[in-house]
């Protein structure tokens, strides 16, 4: 998705893990991908900029949507799609 | 006309809360212009990190209980009934027992339990030691051992987060101890593509791993047990053979949140610096029972109830509310039986994970026996 359609998207969750090191950004998205049913769209906000290519790289490997990531000044928002139970 | 602060919840941040607030409005207690309540389940008051010993047989069950009325300052009214609904609506917690109980602020205590049901046959195949009873059964497991393969995995959220890698480490000394060491095949797995959440502790683990014997499988999630195979299977498609499955299951929250529709799974939408719950002016959330992002542990329940108690003790006397959390964090790390390290770490400075040592160790120890007089408001 265009940066432009992801700032159109509205979440039915976000999870800001800005400054918070533990459990970490990821842990967070795999906990909420989890819980939240199919169909549902997860913004993550994160201050660690290995989270734009680690979330990618897990929602590939468990077949969930990897939507986009926005940019932001020192963060990224990280938009996701579940689409299959798990 | 009386203010009445209620917490529902007698554990670690529950009963410091309690105590510290009891001290600081020590002239409104004794003048009936505030009563302060504690709401628990239990008549029991359990430190529930001397678990890790346990499994061990390093600690009994007597040294790691006490009752939860002889913890509490004497002015503070202990009701031993479960909450079962709470109406935020109306000011009120309903207890078990019929009894209805208002309140002008409110403090949500009611921590996180593990919840293996959340895993196909993870309850019926697994072992983890975060409860008494299944402490006991994995303890019995682990002492009767005689080899094999051991596989440690790890669901999502749990609370302490530094607990996956201190067993490991401390059941690497305790085999290399029993002479079995060479005939133990132990493997640690974990959510994300490093060894740990917090990346210079995923960093340590990294390097002192080979030194321990300690193989590892990153990216690893359960997705379902088969007791009857004894395998563990990934959500990421990796199968892995175990004889015993020590596991930290998912947590869960308290269902009296559920119940009452302040939560998803038993967690409460916090905001990280205030601590309210958010929509609410007049309930604060503590420890694991916030849906905050941050490690779900003793010292951050701990340390958010410094914050809360100022803030409600300000609000009672001035209607401000100045503190804010700052997400100060202090976890020991147990590297084996004989060193330790620790962490501390806040929303603004990250981690840094000092060389283990011995004196670390018998910091943790002490502090082990002297815990009791952190519930009571003292330490």
């Amino acid at each position: 998705m265009t940066e432009e359609e992801l700032k159109q998207i509205k979440p039915t969750v976000t999870v800001d893990a800005r400054g918070t090191y533990c459990p970490g950004p990821l842990m967070e998205l795999i906990k909420e991908v989890r819980q939240q049913p199919v169909g549902s769209i997860i913004e993550l906000i994160s201050g660690d900029a290995g989270s734009a290519k680690d979330v990618p790289e897990w929602l590939n490997k468990v077949k969930q949507e990897f939507l986009g990531v926005i940019p932001g000044d020192g963060y990224w928002r990280i938009f996701s799609k579940k689409v299959k139970d798990m | 006309m009386s203010k009445r602060v209620v917490i529902v919840g007698g554990g670690v941040g529950g009963t410091i809360i309690a105590n510290l607030l009891a001290k600081k409005m020590r002239p409104e207690l004794k003048k009936g212009e505030l009563v302060i309540d504690v709401i628990s389940d239990k008549a029991e008051h359990f430190y529930q990190p001397g678990l890790l010993y346990m499994l061990f047989g390093l600690k009994h069950y007597e040294e790691l209980v006490r009752n939860e009325a002889d913890l509490l300052d004497p002015m503070v009214a202990l009701h031993l009934h479960p909450a079962i609904k709470i109406d935020k609506d109306k000011n009120e917690v309903h207890l078990k027992n019929g009894v209805i109980i208002k309140y002008d602020i409110l403090v949500l205590a009611t921590g996180s339990r593990p919840a293996p049901e959340m895993i196909p046959g993870l309850k019926e195949g697994g072992n983890w030691f975060y409860e008494i009873e299944a402490c006991r059964k994995l303890r019995h497991e682990l002492m009767t051992f005689k080899g094999g393969k051991i596989v440690l995995t790890i669901g999502l959220p749990h609370k302490c987060p530094v607990a996956p890698l201190e067993v490991s480490y401390m059941m690497d000394d305790w085999f290399r101890q029993r002479g079995l060491r060479d005939k133990v095949d132990y493997t640690y797995t974990y959510p994300i593509g490093r060894l740990h959440g917090l990346e210079p502790v995923a960093h340590f683990a990294a390097k002192t791993f080979p030194k321990h014997g300690i193989n590892s499988e990153t990216l690893f999630n359960m997705k379902e047990v088969d007791p009857n195979k004894k395998t563990v299977t990934s959500l990421e498609g990796v199968t892995l053979k175990y004889d015993i499955l020590i596991t930290i299951p998912p947590h869960k929250g308290a269902q009296v949140i559920e119940d009452s529709g302040l939560g998803q799974n038993g967690f409460v939408p916090t905001d990280k610096f205030t601590l309210k719950m958010e929509g609410s002016t007049n309930i604060y959330v503590v420890g694991d029972t916030t849906n905050l992002p941050i490690s779900k542990a003793g010292s951050t329940a701990h340390f958010e109830s410094d914050i809360i108690v100022e803030n409600i003790a300000s609000e009672l006397r001035n209607g401000l509310t100045p503190f804010r959390y700052d997400g100060k964090v202090f976890c020991f790390i147990e590297t084996g039986l004989s060193k330790a390290t620790y962490i501390m770490f806040d929303y603004n400075n990250p981690p840094n994970p000092v060389a283990p040592s011995a004196l670390i160790h018998w910091f943790k120890l002490t502090y082990n026996k002297v815990y009791w007089l952190t519930p009571m408001g003292i330490l």
